[in-house]
């Protein structure tokens, strides 16, 4: 049963995501077998936007995929489908003839379009097309990227009418370039994904027209929705050349899918960029009246789409890069746990990373980051601290939110991502939960549902019950905060929340 | 005091010159400055150069320090670093062994926990980050005592405490434990530390093949043995996910993911220090060949 060396066949997974792409092959127990990653550049134009080279991101996933097939030393014929998930809502428009972008890739976290969203709240607001879509009108989602491209493109809006413009999230950019590109390659995307456009009927599955028209979006530049489990196409070439591609999904949907949450009331809060707490919800979609977002979790081929409630948080494990990165006090982002430790405490201070604004449970584009509670006391190993605590009170402000918009209460949370080898996080949010913290043995779950999901599409797992048998749990945290204390921090990060609030001016 | 090698204070007075002022300098300058004959000069730069110690810019011939030199100040792997670059085969190692998993490192005169996975059998487990085990008689402690001098000699400068009647207390009897570990790369701890429980462990070694871990299994005897032998399986299991196994597409631990970028100039040394020690009560950030103490020295 200790086999060193599994044997095949595989499934082998793409992770398109926010920093880097990663490649990782599966085995028919769910271990992992290899993987392979690489970074690109992330591309700050101004205050407020990122952007990623798509042509960049094309080559590393071609690269990553040959890494992590030569590294299981294995041939396509060892693998019996590919799997796709993507950072979701990242924009991109690509010329169909040439196959070359028409500008870089407009990143989920970029604000450049706050402006443009007042604009078409009209004298609705926010909550415009939150009916249809399921989402607030907000620079976060990809509908009102696709619109900012086509008014600020020279020449854009007439070659999109003209039809030789495509429109896709990192999913469709990835399968159509796989399955052939200029040549023949497939342009579609998967109901997840579209659910983050903010152009999708939730209750239908279909572009909205109206929303179309509101947006001035031409249908003709948008892909084709399919399912998240069913074949879309054959790669053409590279080290999987035959190889049908069978599964797409958003890397958060991936990650519920990937930590077995099938049954309705089930979550899980993924720990990476930013961190994602979904919870299933069945067939049904439910409305949210707490700041969460009602989604698409996932739709296995012809059966019905599950629905899932979502808390999002733009920025988490992303601030501890910016410690390391813009800050220079850490070297790694593992080393960020050790400057944490050597202090007790947050020493008062609190640290709130509203970078892109601030997201679930409160929308308000006009919040920007804010230090508080700042003293001559205060070190660098304090803000540390408040850095991995901003992450543990902003899930407790989403989970506060689920409990709300669900009525179901969190007995333990399912947590997976990068951010979950930190111990000390991964204590504190127990503390601050007061609730048990349970990590998979396969942290890489976004790449597992992905993996998954093509597996159920070609018939390599029978049944998601053959899936949940593989779950098991690698470590659990519990609490160990007195509720006092608890209380009290729980009520100074509010008040910090607050004031990050309304930085930005009306006009601006 | 004894006399000191000269060509040793010679290269320390050229990495001096060349650490101050003038970061490039040519030979003659190298040689002047420190009253050398070129010859002379020219031979130990070749040998700093050699170590990496000294670099030779292509373009003008002159000499500058070498990354190595800065690399030495930072080798300290944070333990928060080694876990995250364990995680994913550590999992991997629990769930085809069927038993739990813990990485540990020296630390004051033990080994400290400091990444623990479940047994994958849903049984009520508690994380065991942060605990300590004994060098002399854990599968992990006699790992690092055979691979790292500075523990050798904790082990040898203790206390060994019998633990059970099969705990191997005698100088003797423990350097021969700690001369097969050595000879077949992992060491095995069958009911020395605790009745009924059995582990196998072997070395991590960081890129310049520094020992800075070890990882283990542990579990039931009955299951860790079979047939009054330790389970080869297992043994394999453990050292693959240690070391990794070339071709099969596993890597060492640390040499998964590229190593951390070295800053150059600052050399890390935490005001204070994280972990706490359970046994001890004292705190010790950093692992690397040594562990540092707050003040920054060797201990
Ligand atoms: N030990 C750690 N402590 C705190 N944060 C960490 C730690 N290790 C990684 N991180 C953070 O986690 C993130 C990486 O995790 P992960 O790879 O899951 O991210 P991701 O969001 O999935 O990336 P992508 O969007 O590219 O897929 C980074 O933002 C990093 O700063
Ligand atoms: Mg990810």
């Amino acid at each position: 049963m200790t086999d060193a060396h599994t044997t095949g066949p595989f499934i082998a997974a793409i992770d398109q995501g926010t920093t880097s792409s990663r490649c990782i092959v599966f085995d028919k127990d769910g271990r992992i077998v290899s993987v392979d990653q690489k970074e690109h550049e992330q591309i700050f134009p101004k205050p407020g936007w990122v952007e990623h080279d798509a042509a960049e991101i094309w080559t590393n996933v071609q690269e990553v995929v040959a890494g992590a097939i030569e590294k299981a030393g294995i041939t396509p014929a060892d693998v019996q489908a590919i799997g796709i998930t993507n950072q979701r809502e990242t924009t991109l428009l690509w010329d169909k003839n040439t196959g070359e972008p028409v500008h870089n890739a407009i990143v989920w976290q970029d604000t450049r379009t706050d402006a443009l969203c007042k604009e078409l709240g009209r004298n609705v607001g926010q909550d415009r097309f939150r009916r249809q879509t399921g989402l607030p009108l907000a620079s976060y989602f990809a509908g009102p990227k696709v619109r900012w491209l086509l008014d600020n493109v020279e020449g854009l809006r007439e070659r999109a009418e003209a039809g030789d413009i495509l429109f896709g999230t990192m999913d469709s950019w990835v399968i159509w370039n796989l399955t052939g590109g200029t040549d023949g390659g497939v342009h579609v995307t998967d109901v997840t994904n579209a659910s983050r456009t903010l152009l999708m009927n939730l209750h239908e599955m279909r572009w909205d027209e109206k929303i179309l028209q509101s947006m001035e979006i031409p249908a003709a530049v948008l892909p084709e929705i399919r399912s998240s489990a069913e074949v879309y196409g054959v790669a053409k070439a590279g080290p999987l050349a035959g190889v049908p591609v069978a599964s797409a999904l958003g890397d958060q949907q991936a990650a519920l899918f990937g930590q077995t949450c099938f049954s309705q009331g089930e979550a899980k809060s993924t720990y990476g960029t930013g961190t994602f707490m979904l919870m299933n919800t069945g067939d049904q979609p439910v409305n949210s009246y707490n700041g969460l977002l009602t989604t698409v979790g996932y739709q296995i081929g012809e059966q019905k789409p599950v629905y899932a409630l979502e808390g999002s948080i733009a920025v988490t494990g992303a601030l501890v890069q910016w410690m390391r990165d813009q800050m220079g006090l850490i070297k790694s982002a593992a080393e960020i746990e050790t400057l944490a430790s050597s202090v007790e405490d947050n020493g008062g201070a609190y640290f709130v990373p509203a970078f892109s604004g601030l997201f679930a449970p409160y929308w308000r584009p006009d919040a920007r980051g804010v230090i508080a509670g700042l003293t001559r006391y205060v070190t660098k190993a304090h803000i540390a601290r408040a850095v991995l605590e901003a992450t543990a009170w902003q899930t407790r402000e989403i989970s506060d939110a689920m409990t709300k918009d669900s009525g179901v209460e969190l007995t333990a949370l399912k947590v997976d991502g990068g951010m979950t080898s930190n111990n000390l996080l991964m204590q504190t949010l127990s503390d601050f939960l007061d609730a048990p913290v349970v990590r998979p043995m396969v942290a890489e779950t976004t790449c597992l549902g992905a993996a998954y999901a093509a597996g159920l599409a070609v018939g390599f797992w029978s049944s998601t019950d053959e899936l949940r048998a593989n779950w098991r749990r690698a470590a659990e945290w519990t609490p160990r905060m007195d509720a006092a204390t608890r209380d009290r921090e729980y009520k100074n990060w509010l008040k910090a929340v607050e004031r990050s609030m309304g930085w930005l001016d009306d006009e601006s | 005091m004894a006399k000191n090698i000269q060509s040793l204070e010679r290269a320390a007075a050229m990495l001096r010159l060349l650490a101050g002022g003038e970061r490039r300098l040519g030979l003659t300058e190298v040689a002047s400055s420190l009253g050398l004959a070129k010859g002379t000069a020219h031979g130990i730069l070749r040998t700093l150069q050699a170590e990496g110690f000294v670099e030779q810019d292509p373009a003008s011939g002159r000499y500058q320090l070498g990354a190595e030199l800065l690399r030495l100040g930072s080798t300290y792997l944070d333990v928060h670093e080694l876990r995250a670059r364990a995680l994913v085969w550590t999992d991997d190692l629990a769930r085809s062994s069927g038993e739990s998993v813990y990485l540990g490192v020296l630390h004051h005169k033990g080994v400290l926990i400091v990444h623990h996975v479940f047994r994958p059998d849903d049984s009520r487990q508690v994380l065991e980050v942060g605990a300590m085990q004994p060098l002399h008689s854990a599968a992990l402690g006699k790992v690092l005592s055979a691979y790292d001098p500075v523990a050798h000699n904790e082990a040898l400068e203790n206390e060994r405490e019998a633990f059970t009647p099969r705990t191997i207390t005698d100088p003797e009897g423990f350097e021969a434990v700690l001369d097969l570990t050595r000879a077949r790369g992992w060491a095995a701890d069958v009911e020395e530390t605790w009745d009924g429980v059995a582990s196998i462990a072997a070395p991590i070694h960081d890129r310049r093949r520094m020992p800075v871990g070890a990882v283990g299994v542990t579990g039931a005897v009955e299951r860790i043995r079979a047939g009054g032998e330790l389970r080869p399986d297992l043994v394999a299991a453990v050292r693959d996910c240690a070391r990794g196994v070339p071709g099969s597409g596993r890597r060492a631990l640390l040499r998964r993911l590229p190593p951390p970028p070295v800053t150059p100039v600052t050399i890390a040394i935490p005001a204070a220090e994280p972990l706490t020690c359970v046994m001890t009560g004292t705190k010790l950030p950093f692992i690397g060949r040594h562990c540092r103490t707050p003040t920054g020295n060797t201990r």
